[in-house]
């Protein structure tokens, strides 16, 4: 009865949709790179380091949306490494992507320390507030819910659309995927695969940073070394539950995020009666029964994880 | 795809391979492996050689105030003071023998998830004093341990929580029930019930030391349901408790200056007691094998209640005077705040 009461409240579809927002982000980026065939296991650095540049920005006096566009600028210098390994050396695209991780998560440590030697509580910045949308935010119930937000949620929603945009509609688009399925064939089309999947790469770790600078801008207002937390890794598993597509991509991180939310409601609730692991748990239970119903029919891209080198049969 | 490699390519990628290792080699070196001359003789000059291990980073609220106690001692020219900080638990026995082998004199850290690894160490080490966070007893000759036994200030906070609360319920978000968190939820819980038998807690655990905006999450949802106090365990929690306009509870550190409208009042930890004593007794040879424990306790003033500061005149003068008293009793030893290390459940 309870559980029902509590997704009939708007303060939950608050919560989840701001839980989903990084994972939106994150999702939407490494779905661009692996539409183009490279698998990014980057991300969870990518988004430290996206989580420490953003504050640290702001933190040292920039605007709040200087410090997403530093973020951004930080993912795609990581991007392009990554890019640079495995897609024009075509190196293991798991090794690179995994050292990826450790050097942009530790290096973000790093500057950090560097930054605040000494310091007893992590100093903290003015984040995004929530912005209530002129009508749209009076509508009952899904104004409340959705247009009450902080503004980088809003950006997420668009950017999802414009990533189905681009995919779907844009000779860009279609390179892309097209890249990401049969590189020979693009390549007999004049396209040079190279750069495409570089630009995937480098976008698609973009988004990553912005997922991760959103914790630290508007989720909360300092950073920490652990801030994210495994969100990373999630956004892997969304992918693949969203069978490669945005608009699934965004349903894959509002439900996570649902349960999510749920879990904290009901922990709260009943955690007398159940160990809270398995609250805890509930989530990436969910994940896994929904990939393995979801993976079953999953398109995936022909071409990922296979390295590129021209002229090869 | 993978044959095609030509010698030049092969010398390239493998000298690029041995590079990085020496490089990463490089850096991973210890801090201060060379011992300095002074530290030949134990005992002799002023400055004893303290290093510190953490599992956390400095920031964290439970190793600022062992870094603090330390900082303060090397301010005061007592000690030479070094310290790895996040170090993980896999790594930690070799670190600690690193800082053994470079001749430290007294190592502090945190035992908890590596108890046999560390009590192993000290073994090899008997000259060495450790003196260790952990939720066991003291061990042979020369380790020793401590805890942040702050249960009779968080027993204080909890009776203003009590009497701050009108909806009779208070929000407890923490990271993972372990003897440390627990003990200290229980005394506030008690205290609380003290002022306002009816009381209910919600408890949630968010699995994680570091991830403020999943405890703000699990804050907001606590509020949602009725809290109007948060008991602010991890980072985060204080947050949601400002944005929605709720009261809060600190822990171990002082927040109020961050959040004056928020943070009523907070139980701190004082390590300062626990560091010197130890310092004092490395100094004059006297270190034994001892449970420090009871040097957090407020008698020894290695915990207490924070001022109101802010809230001083928004706290009724009852409750001050009821609090006022329980400290009092608590100094004098009339009363006893339980330690219970069990795992608190909501009650709501």
């Amino acid at each position: 009865m309870n559980s029902i009461n509590l997704l009939l409240g708007v303060e939950f579809w608050v919560a989840t949709i701001r839980i989903a927002t990084p994972l939106m982000f994150g999702t939407l980026g490494e779905l661009l790179c692996e539409r183009a065939g490279v698998l990014n296991l980057g991300i969870e650095g990518i988004m430290t380091m996206g989580a420490f540049v953003g504050w640290a920005a702001v933190y040292q006096g920039a605007d709040l949306w200087i410090g997403v566009l530093l973020a951004a600028i930080a993912g795609m210098v990581f991007g392009l490494l990554h890019s640079l390994f495995t897609v024009y050396l075509g190196l293991s695209q798991h090794v690179s992507g995994i050292g990826i991780t450790l050097l942009a998560a530790n290096l973000a440590y790093f500057f950090y320390r560097v930054l605040l030697p000494q310091v007893n509580t992590p100093p903290k910045i003015t984040p995004f507030q929530p912005f209530a949308i002129p009508l749209l935010s009076q509508i009952p119930f899904l104004g409340k819910a959705v247009f009450t937000q902080t503004p980088l949620t809003y950006a997420a929603f668009i950017l999802v659309a414009i990533a189905a945009y681009l995919l779907y509609r844009t000779p860009i688009g279609l390179a892309i995927r097209m890249v990401g399925e049969n590189p020979s064939a693009a390549e007999a089309q004049g396209i040079n695969i190279y750069s495409i999947r570089t630009l995937a790469v480098v976008i698609g770790s973009a988004f990553m940073a912005i997922a991760g600078a959103f914790l630290t801008l508007s989720a909360f207002d300092s950073f920490f070394v652990n801030l994210i937390n495994g969100r990373g890794w999630i956004c892997i598993a969304l992918v693949i539950f969203a069978s490669w597509q945005p608009f699934k991509a965004l349903l894959g991180a509002l439900l996570f995020a649902g349960f999510d939310a749920l879990q904290l409601r009901l922990q709260q609730k009943i955690g007398a009666a159940i160990p809270y692991q398995l609250f805890l748990m509930l989530p990436y239970i969910f994940s896994i029964i929904a990939l393995s119903v979801m993976a079953r029919r999953a398109g995936y891209p022909k071409a990922l994880m296979v390295p590129f080198r021209k002229g090869e049969r | 795809m993978i044959t095609n490699l030509s010698r030049r390519r092969f010398l390239l990628y493998g000298s690029a391979t041995v590079g990085t290792s020496i490089l990463l080699k490089a850096c991973g070196t210890a801090p201060s492996p060379q011992p300095s001359p002074s530290a030949a003789s134990p005992a002799a000059t002023g400055a004893i050689k303290v290093a510190g291990v953490y599992t956390v980073p400095i920031e964290q609220q439970w190793v600022s105030r062992i870094h603090k106690a330390l900082d303060a001692a090397k301010g005061r020219g007592d000690i030479e003071y070094v310290y790895s900080e996040n170090v993980t638990n896999t790594d930690y026995e070799r670190v600690l023998r690193q800082y053994a082998e470079a001749g430290n004199q007294l190592i502090v850290g945190e035992a908890f998830a590596v108890e046999k690894a560390c009590r192993a160490v000290a073994k090899d080490y008997p000259k060495v004093a450790f003196l260790m966070g952990s939720s066991g007893k003291p061990d042979g000759k020369n380790f020793s341990v401590f805890d942040n036994y702050i249960h009779e200030p968080s027993y204080l906070t909890g009776m203003i929580a009590g009497g701050m609360t009108k909806s009779k319920i208070i929000g407890m978000v923490g990271g993972y029930p372990i003897p440390e968190v627990n003990r200290l939820m229980h005394a506030f819980m008690e205290g609380a019930r003290e002022i306002t038998p009816d009381v209910k807690f919600l408890v949630t655990f968010i699995g994680s030391w570091f991830d403020p905006p999943k405890a703000k999450e699990a804050a907001f949802a606590q509020i949602g349901a009725g809290a109007d106090v948060m008991y602010a365990e991890r980072f985060g929690v204080s947050d949601a408790a400002k944005e929605k306009k709720v009261l809060a509870i600190g822990n171990v550190i002082d927040t109020q200056k961050d959040y004056p409208d928020t943070v009523v009042a907070s139980a701190l930890w004082h390590m300062e007691p626990t560091i010197d004593r130890a310092i004092q007794a490395v100094k004059d040879g006297s270190f034994k094998a001892e449970d420090y424990g009871i040097y957090s306790y407020m008698k020894h003033k290695g915990s207490s209640l924070s001022p109101l500061g802010t809230f001083e005149s928004k706290v009724p003068a009852e409750l001050q005077q009821k609090v006022k008293k329980r400290q009092e009793e608590i100094l004098a030893g009339t009363f006893t705040v339980k330690v219970n290390d069990m795992e608190p459940k909501s009650t709501a």
